[in-house]
């Protein structure tokens, strides 16, 4: 059974000037121990769906679709089921760790809270769980005691890592995890992220804007433009040989050093994201897009398969060759 | 800086500003009439050399500069001069009126911050519920009346009985005149006394506490480790009182100290009100009578107290937020 | 609709506004400046006229102002004279022609509360403007030109906001004697350390704006600069601070009236609560003499703060990020 299986999610924010809609339609699917990347500009959606997943978005916001995990549907759960599958199903990592932890309370203290009220252990156990999940990411377990101003940026990521391990959930969604960071303590956080998937076999949902670091991490990458999927496949296929211009683009603007085509000018988007309650007609990407034509601000592409596992909502995939021109190939950029 | 370092500048401002006030509280009075004049005012057929006399008497021949210095000097040792009206020296004056204000003030401060946090943390979770609204309409209320007029208001409805409420209670002094009760009995005495003007003035403040702790619990709920609280399953009631109230009651405190200045203002005309022999009523019969002495004296120490209060607040919240704590 | 650019400056309550005008001569710099002002003026007055609050508080305040304009028209002012004939029994509660009751002296109540309306109004206003005057002169000055003259500016505000209102109020009114100008002088001494306040930290988050440091780098001077730049977008921010100011004014002169510090040759709602408490009408059950002036002074605040409040939700541009 899919572990997660989100359908035809919908999500429209209530504000003055009316309804927002930020997720217009997304379909996802997650595998037991697998990791999926999701990935796109800000503004696309993204956190949205991690939020909207656990029903965590602010009151009032319009949540529609089934987000069925392990079978049930979290959009139909009474609150008390809700909050029994919260953090023991599924847990989360939120970025800015510092502002995501209370700064009123020891950081050991936050994470035993979770094994509590989730009954998983009495108070002295959960002491020493604490312990253990903190070595597990790498902090000493004398850490315990401080409180999140006394960490770094680094460590309470790791804190916060910690926390999300503390129910042995089967599925974590990570948010931007390493978008705070330093450029080095973003590479060790990864490093411990992927480590720990490994070793635990835990299914992720891995939430950035950085293309690149989803390309290690990741079985399969899943690209959001203005609230919706524009392509999703095999991490490898989607990085290397894009099938959407924008996935293409996206994956430009993060130049390897000693790619050749990266030796001249860097490559960028023109323009800015649409604005939710602006949305461009037909194709949403089309006034940005390089290779747009007559077609694109007419119709609005659904997700064409390129391959069985690979999909993009491109007018260009109906027809023509899944390859574009001067793709990379795997392994040219190592 | 390190906390320690941030106390020692925090009271050594309080010490600057204590000086201002000093400085300020001196010159202000020399350059109004003469004090000696103002003494012997009253007693006919004084001669010049009897004022003169005074007057050296008194320090005022001696140039300024010097006289401000003895001035403090004299404040320091607690003599804050001579009242015109009594005849008593001003810290014997003050000494005796200081227990009915701080038993006012005190009382009904604590009522009006416990209810408000209380209230404010109600409206403040469940914002625009019409318990929220009737709230915020009730503190505008408060907001806008002068005290004292609602302390007639209230002598007039449960003091005096007017129309259809009842009269309940003495309407003002400290005790019963012409009864000599004592012990359990006076308390008792003392407390039917000060319910209207504890009332009065704790409803007064009540709006602004809630208001405060209202818009400190909004802005803590908007915080990120709330949504992280959530999200781990923990229930909403704790997470409003373990998560969200332990950090909005931090400034709140804060500022709710700060409300002193506003308290007293409030007192002095209450006092008057209802007669309560307290320092409010002490200022507001020196002004009538002109009393200089004494008005300097009380100007003093409120201002004094509220110097005091600011450092409290601010002692008090690098004590209880740990991320000033550690320096 | 895209953001525009910005160019001179945004002003903190207008987005992008198209002027639709049909074809004319190229409009000087000044010219499209102040069409800008005018059509976010509109834009605010059509926001405004969604507040409920606002509106409510408009309408009470136009009541009082038309009260204080028409006084001599609505209550013959010989009836603040008690030796004049339209006075009636002492003390009597309302009645078919004293609707309001009469004082100690057979004055009408209600013809002192319609001519109160006067002193208070004006007192609250002449107060607010001094004040505001004085707070965004130094609120100016320290966040403008920052260093020194700042710290030293801003030593001087932290002293006053924290000495009590009411003592030093009444400390100075007490050596200057009671009277009119009395009144006015001390509120606005009170009263101007929060408004500079309140400037100066609009200043400040002004004068780091990249349209400023743009114009300082084109040679622009300090006049300039403040008085083109600064001060219209600090403009609406001090609109909203002086209408509560207002308020705040009105309650301090009530306050110090009744301590006998106000206008003795005028009546204002403090002094007629100052009367009616010496005589002893509470205690006396007067309640005639007592609501009316009370109730006037509660409206009247009431009115402003709702509007002040009204305005600084449309203004305040941190509270319309939401």
């Amino acid at each position: 059974m899919t572990l997660l299986s989100v359908r035809d999610l919908v999500v429209n924010y209530h504000t003055q000037g009316g309804p927002v809609p930020a997720v217009r339609g997304v379909d996802i699917e997650i595998e037991k121990s697998e990791v999926l990347g999701l990935a796109g500009e800000s503004g696309c959606g993204k956190s949205t769906i991690a939020g909207a997943l656990l029903r965590l978005l602010p009151r009032g916001t319009e949540v529609t679709g089934s987000v069925l995990l392990n079978g049930e549907d979290v959009l139909a759960m009474r609150p008390g089921r809700l909050r029994a599958v919260r953090w023991t199903e599924t847990s989360i990592v939120f970025q800015g760790a510092m502002h995501a932890l209370n700064p009123v309370q020891r950081v050991g203290e936050q994470i035993e809270e979770a094994i509590l009220i989730h009954h998983q252990a009495g108070e002295r156990e959960a002491h020493v769980r604490v312990g253990g999940l903190l070595e597990q990411v790498g902090l000493p377990p004398r850490r315990i005691e401080d409180y999140p101003h006394e960490l770094s940026g680094g460590q309470n990521q790791r804190v916060m890592i910690a926390m999300a391990l503390a129910c042995n959930p089967s599925l974590i969604i990570a948010d931007e995890p390493t978008t705070a960071l330093d450029v080095m303590v973003q590479a060790q956080v990864l490093k411990l992220l992927k480590e720990l998937q490994r070793d635990l076999g835990l299914a992720m949902l891995f939430i950035t804007h950085d293309l690149s670091v989803l390309v290690e991490v990741c079985d399969r990458l899943a690209i959001m433009y203005a609230g919706r999927i524009v392509e999703e496949g095999p991490a490898q296929s989607v990085f290397y040989e894009s099938a959407h211009p924008y996935t293409r683009a996206l994956a430009d603007a993060f130049p390897a050093i000693g790619e050749g085509r990266f030796r001249k000018a860097p490559s960028g988007l023109p323009g800015d994201p649409p604005y939710p309650q602006d949305l461009p007609g037909g194709c949403t990407f089309h006034p940005r897009c390089p290779l747009a034509f007559e077609a694109c601000p007419h119709i609005d592409p659904r997700l064409f398969d390129v391959s069985p596992r690979w999909r993009a909502a491109c007018l260009l995939v109906d027809s023509a060759a899944p390859v574009l021109e001067g793709a990379r190939t795997p392994g040219s950029d190592r | 800086m390190s906390t320690r370092r941030y106390l020692i500048s925090k009271v050594l401002q309080a010490l600057l500003t204590l000086a201002f006030v000093l400085a300020f509280n001196f010159f202000l009075f020399r350059g109004v009439g003469d004090p000696a004049t103002e003494l012997l005012r009253g007693h006919s057929g004084i001669s010049r050399q009897a004022v003169e006399q005074l007057q050296r008497q008194l320090g005022l021949d001696l140039p300024l500069p010097q006289q401000f210095v003895h001035y403090v000097k004299e404040t320091f040792q607690g003599h804050l001069g001579y009242s015109y009206f009594y005849n008593l020296p001003v810290s014997r004056v003050i000494a005796g009126r200081i227990w009915p204000t701080v038993l006012l003030i005190g009382l009904s401060t604590l009522a009006a911050t416990a209810l408000g946090i209380w209230i404010g943390i109600r409206q403040g979770w469940r914002r625009g519920s019409k318990y929220d609204q009737g709230m915020l309409g009730f503190t505008l209320f408060t907001y806008s009346m002068p005290e004292f007029w609602f302390g007639m208001l209230v002598i007039m409805a449960f003091a005096v009985g007017v129309g259809p409420f009842p009269a309940l209670f003495p309407t003002g002094g400290y005790e019963t005149v012409g009864a000599s009760y004592t012990g359990f009995a006076h308390m008792i005495d003392v407390v039917n006394h000060m319910v209207l003007p504890f009332f009065v003035l704790t409803l007064a403040y009540l709006g602004e506490y809630s208001l405060i702790m209202r818009s400190s619990l909004l802005e803590t709920l908007g915080e990120d480790f709330i949504v992280t609280a959530r999200a781990k399953g923990v229930r909403e009631n704790r997470v409003l009182y373990g998560h969200a109230v332990p950090n909005a009651l931090l400034p709140t405190m804060t500022v709710t100290i700060l409300q002193l200045g506003f308290v007293i203002s409030g007192v002095i005309t209450i006092e008057l009100i209802f007669n309560w022999p307290g320092l409010g009523l002490l200022t507001a019969t020196s002004v009538d009578q002109r009393d200089f002495p004494v008005l300097q004296g009380l100007f003093l120490l409120f201002s004094a107290s509220v110097i005091v209060a600011n450092l409290v607040a601010d002692l008090l919240y690098s004590y209880l937020d740990p991320r000033v704590r550690a320096g | 609709m895209r953001p525009q650019p910005t160019s001179t400056g945004p002003v903190a309550a207008a987005p992008a506004v198209h002027i639709d005008a049909p074809e004319e001569p190229p409009r000087s710099p000044k010219q499209i400046a102040r069409a800008r002002r005018k059509a976010a003026a509109k834009r605010v007055w059509r926001e405004y006229r969604k507040n409920k609050m606002g509106m409510a508080g408009l309408i009470i305040l136009g009541f009082f102002i038309f009260v204080a304009i028409f006084a001599p028209v609505l209550a013959s002012s010989c009836g603040l004279d008690p030796t004049c004939p339209s006075t009636g029994p002492q003390l009597q509660p309302p009645t078919f022609k004293y609707p309001l009751g009469t004082d100690d002296l057979g004055r009408s109540v209600l013809t002192l509360t319609i001519w109160g309306t006067r002193i208070s109004m004006i007192v609250g206003l002449v107060s607010t403007a001094i004040t505001i005057l004085i707070g965004v002169t130094i609120g100016l000055i320290a966040g403008y030109y920052g260093a020194w003259r700042e710290s030293v500016l801003m030593r001087l505000t932290d002293w006053f906001l924290v000495i009590p209102f009411l003592p030093l109020a009444i400390v100075l009114a007490t050596l200057l004697g009671p009277s009119f100008y009395t009144v006015i002088f001390v509120i606005a001494i009170t009263s101007w350390p929060s408004a500079a306040r309140v400037i100066r930290a609009q200043v400040l988050s002004l004068k780091t704006r990249p349209y400023v440091e743009r114009s300082r780098a084109l040679g622009a001077s300090d006049w300039h600069l403040v008085t083109r730049h600064i001060l219209p977008n600090v403009g609406p921010l001090i609109f909203a601070n002086t209408v509560l100011t207002v308020a705040l004014a009105i309650l301090y002169e009530s306050t110090l009236s009744f301590l006998g510090l106000g206008d003795p040759l005028h009546t204002s709602w403090g002094t007629i609560l100052e009367n009616s408490f010496g005589a002893g009408a509470p205690f006396a059950g007067n309640w005639w003499w007592v609501v009316p002036p009370g109730l006037a002074i509660v409206l009247v605040v009431l009115s402003f703060t709702m509007i002040g409040y009204a305005l600084d939700d449309i203004l305040n541009p941190k509270l319309r990020a939401r």
